[in-house]
């Protein structure tokens, strides 16, 4: 028994859970396979699915999403400006556009997708679509 | 020429740690941009996920400890499927010089970037000299 209570155990379980996933195959048919900006996660919760992108500094009107059956495009650009007498001591954050399409391999229900974008991570929710969903069958 | 350019995934970093936590969970680096102008020096760092009070930013001497938090709870539930990147808190740590204005510092966090202003204290501003 633990004198206190860990409130970052959770995290840890869910870093070795996230590290644990980094060789999945699951998006790797079609032309999404990893490397493209933005990283991305998906996750699933019951039937549904959510696709969280970490895109800080990235404007809500310099990013475009669009749904085509069960792709996803992400586009946009991320542009970072300096004062134009700046000095520029050290550079890692990048710049540019982007553009990326996900092809889930689940039916997903193009009306009832959902993007929300704060503190700079994006999340999509992706309800699966009632036709995709698996029905139980009752043994007579 | 930015606009132009095809944005590519820079790997999270991994916190290399100095010193040991007695919590379990990986930090991570933010990056970080620096650049200065003629009367500040400007610290702008890359953290998603970070809501505005779990930021904090200490400095003590001449160290200056940025830190955020992120807020995991929403992945409560969540079962991953598919993953590229990791999570986790952030954290970096600067050293000054003497030259800042310690008390003029000031930290302003937008979409998460958290961009630190420090102004150069007055001895320490570029003068232009007049020639005779």
């Amino acid at each position: 028994m633990a004198l206190f209570p860990d409130p970052f155990n959770p995290l840890l379980g869910l870093q070795e859970a996230l590290e644990a996933f980094r060789t999945s195959n699951w998006l790797n048919s079609g032309p999404s396979g990893g490397g493209s900006y933005p990283p991305l996660n998906v996750f699933r919760k019951g039937d549904d699915f959510f696709l969280i992108a970490e895109v800080p500094g990235v404007n809500k009107s310099d990013l475009d999403l669009q749904v085509k059956g069960r792709t996803i495009r992400l586009s946009g650009t991320k542009a970072i400006t300096y004062a134009e007498t700046a000095s520029v001591h050290r550079r890692e954050r990048l710049a540019g556009r982007f553009d990326r399409s996900v092809s889930l391999p689940v039916e997903i229900d193009p009306e009832g997708v959902k993007a929300e974008c704060h503190d700079g991570i994006l999340a999509l929710s992706l309800p699966r679509a009632e036709r995709d969903k698996p029905s139980s069958i009752k043994i007579g | 020429m930015s606009g132009a350019q095809e944005l590519a995934v820079r790997e999270k970093q991994e916190l290399a740690k100095k010193e040991e936590k007695t919590i379990p969970g990986r930090y991570f680096v933010p990056a970080t941009d620096i650049f200065e102008t003629d009367d500040a020096l400007t610290l702008i760092m890359e953290m998603p996920g970070v809501e505005k009070k779990d930021v904090s930013i200490v400095l003590e001497d001449d160290r200056l400890r940025v830190e955020g938090q992120i807020d995991f709870s929403k992945y409560q539930g969540m079962e991953p499927v598919y993953t590229e990147y990791n999570v986790g808190h952030y954290a970096r740590g600067f050293t000054l010089s003497g030259k800042i204005d310690r008390d003029g510092i000031s930290a302003q966090l937008d979409g998460g970037v958290l961009t630190l202003t420090l102004p150069k204290a007055k001895e320490a501003m570029p003068r232009r000299i007049a020639v005779n």
